[in-house]
């Protein structure tokens, strides 16, 4: 049945019907949405689910951890201040193997206090060993929600999982979602068989010290659980498709790359601008390639999508202090054509038909002189 | 600790329980309480403060587990009836 | 493709306009995209809201610059710079004014309409969203009365909200249509 409503409404859609036992959650703009909709939920009896209202995301996701540990489906929700005050306990999630999945409304951080869409919050968290998804549309953040606990269940991934939608500028905007029957969805989502779990009946031991001699063997396996995550992906890519009958994208989608030259690179609701700004201009010669998992980096993919191509344009809506854009470094790593770097849309700053256009001239017509520009 | 030749379980879990009991770490110890059962009154005070839970309070008095007594000397130091003496081990070894 | 801004005071309910107004022209049958123009939420300051209603699915994600209508919730904003910025040269100036005003963009067709009174009457507060919504249905034709009441029943718990506010919807299409 299709619907309008608000992504973050989606995203509390989805996660009912992926029935987490425990939702540990504390409240932040804009992920606020997300919270409420599932307490109303869980107050109507439509899902069965402990939600422990936290005193604070370190909190949130320690007690996230304890009950995935526990062998419970987890749920938690934050943005920008929250999500960085989980910082030092999101690497024990991933350390521990834990399939925790989150919700992010991206938001700045501060300061200058500012509460609106940029990716700093969650790029501040690229090394921490979570899988992230970034979303373009409330469909795509209702489908993620889905997909992401199939792969961060999945036994050869075990790994946490970020789902990333901009602060208002998607977490709020209302908009049409096709959302499947209850039985359908959660013959999808399936249910959570862990590994482990401490059981007093069969004990384990969770947590242990990982001494000098085998700690790096641990972190070996979590990149290794991250290329698996890569195959997870396009395999679940596809019995997505089967199963709902429509198109999912988990690792990239292309939009007019076939016949292109030039190639924009971007990730989130921007995506949207940029394929309206294809469509109305009729530019056969750019395409663009939506980067949905930023972790793992589909590098293969990528570089497939790169051939045939003359330069690349990348909007990143965050910054590493020193070195420019977070994406635009990872894919000048990818390629030898030129990269050309897009600073856009901090701190809520609106992305507009005129930047995109702004970076496909720059990008068209500096042939080797490559350009880093902040659109403002 | 999971030593090389154990097999590395995802996140470092270690599914076989009581694990710890397999390290003799009785090895490791230079000086040996002995109990004097004669004296003991059990009392239970070494059993509380043992970090290696190695003691139990049994018919006769308090039994020290030497396959994981690491010879601290906590337990010698709490008796209140000076029962436990702390002695050099003989060639190093535990026993 | 339409582009609605509405334009208000934190209280008046400009995101909940959109909100409404997206879900009333979905079921018309049209793609929609209701997106608040978030501030630091405090009441009488003011906001905005856009409404993107088209017959092809929306893929832009920016914010309306060029609107085909500025729905003012207030008639003091009317002086306030920008609010009406960018508006098409068919375009259309709904606001809530006791009487007619001049405004500062030439060439554009205004509509007043008194929904103040209405809602102070109807609802006891100066929440004139849903009234604005029966004027905008009556001046563009766009959504019916029946599909904007399935926006209200679906937004509202509350049995007397809901009824409070069709009856403001109704009500302002009503004065709307004779003054056409």
């Amino acid at each position: 049945m299709e619907k309008v409503i608000e992504t973050s409404h989606a995203i509390a859609e989805a996660v009912r019907l992926a029935k987490p036992d425990v939702i540990p959650i504390y409240p932040v703009t804009p992920q606020t949405h997300i919270a409420e909709r599932l307490a109303d939920f869980v107050a109507d009896g439509l899902l069965k689910a402990e939600m422990i209202t936290v005193e604070s995301e370190h909190s949130a996701i320690s007690a996230a951890i304890g009950a995935s540990a526990a062998g419970s489906r987890v749920f938690t929700a934050t943005a920008s201040q929250g999500l960085a005050l989980m910082h030092e306990v999101l690497f024990i999630a991933s350390g521990l193997r834990l399939p925790v999945v989150m919700a992010i409304a991206n938001r700045a951080l501060s300061a200058p206090i500012n509460i609106w869409c940029d990716h700093s919050d969650s790029i501040a968290e690229r090394d921490s060993g979570w899988i992230q998804l970034y979303c373009e549309s409330a469909q795509e953040a209702y489908d993620s929600v889905l997909f992401a606990y199939r792969i961060a269940e999945n036994r050869d991934v075990l790994l946490p999982t970020m789902v990333c939608v901009d602060g208002f500028s998607l977490s709020h905007v209302y908009e049409r979602v096709l959302l499947d029957n209850d039985e359908k969805v959660r013959k999808y989502v399936g249910k959570y068989r862990p590994l482990f779990k401490l059981d007093a009946r069969k004990p384990v031991t969770m947590g242990p010290i990982g001494y000098p001699n085998s700690f790096m063997e641990f972190k070996e396996q979590q990149e290794q659980a991250m290329k698996m995550a890569i195959n997870v992906m396009r395999v679940e890519e596809r019995n997505f498709k089967k199963h709902f009958k429509r198109d999912f994208y988990g690792l990239i989608e292309t939009y007019n790359l076939a016949n292109a030259r030039y190639a924009i690179i971007a990730m989130g609701s921007v995506c949207g601008t940029i394929k309206h700004v294809l469509k109305q201009s009729r530019l056969k010669d750019i395409g663009l390639i939506k980067l949905r998992s930023f972790r793992p980096l589909p590098k293969e993919a990528l570089k497939k999508a790169f051939e045939g191509l003359k330069a690349i344009a990348v909007i990143d809506r965050a910054v590493s202090f020193g070195n420019g854009g977070v994406l635009w470094n990872e894919i000048k790593a990818l390629s030898c054509l030129p990269v050309h770097s897009f600073i856009a849309g901090l701190g809520g700053r609106d992305i507009t038909p005129r930047h995109i256009m702004k970076a496909f001239d720059v990008m068209q017509k500096e042939k080797e002189n490559e350009k880093r520009i902040w659109l403002k | 600790m999971p030593g090389k030749d154990m097999k590395l379980k995802p996140g470092a879990v270690i599914d076989e329980p009581g694990s710890s009991t397999k390290t003799k770490t009785g090895e490791w110890r230079t000086l040996k309480p002995v109990v004097d059962k004669k004296k003991c009154i059990k009392c239970g005070l070494c059993w509380l403060y043992c970090p290696d839970a190695c003691i139990k309070i049994k018919k006769d008095g308090a039994d020290i587990d030497y396959d994981h007594c690491k010879g601290c000397g906590i337990c010698a130091r709490h008796c209140p009836v000076k029962a436990i003496k702390m002695v050099r081990e003989e060639n190093g070894k535990s026993n | 493709m339409i582009e609605v801004k509405c334009v208000g005071r934190g209280g008046q309910g400009a995101v909940t306009f959109a909100q409404l107004l997206s879900v009333g022209a979905f079921y018309e049958g049209y793609y929609v995209q209701a997106m608040p123009m978030f501030g630091v939420e405090r009441r009488g300051a003011p906001s905005m809201s856009f409404t993107r209603i088209s017959k092809k699915p929306i893929l832009i994600r920016s914010q309306i610059y060029e609107p085909d209508y500025v729905v003012v919730l207030d008639s003091g904003l009317l002086c306030v710079k920008g609010m009406l910025s960018g508006l098409k040269q068919k375009g259309v100036v709904l606001a809530n004014a006791r009487k007619e005003q001049s405004i500062s963009v030439k060439g554009v067709k205004s509509c007043f309409i008194d929904a103040t009174s209405i809602a102070l009457k109807e609802f006891g507060k100066d929440i004139v969203n849903t009234a604005m919504l029966g004027a905008f249905a009556a001046y563009t034709k766009l959504v019916s009365l029946k599909n904007l009441y399935k926006a209200v029943d679906e937004r509202f718990r509350n049995e007397d909200m809901r009824k409070k506010n069709k009856r403001m919807i109704k009500l302002t299409y009503e004065k709307c249509l004779e003054k056409i």
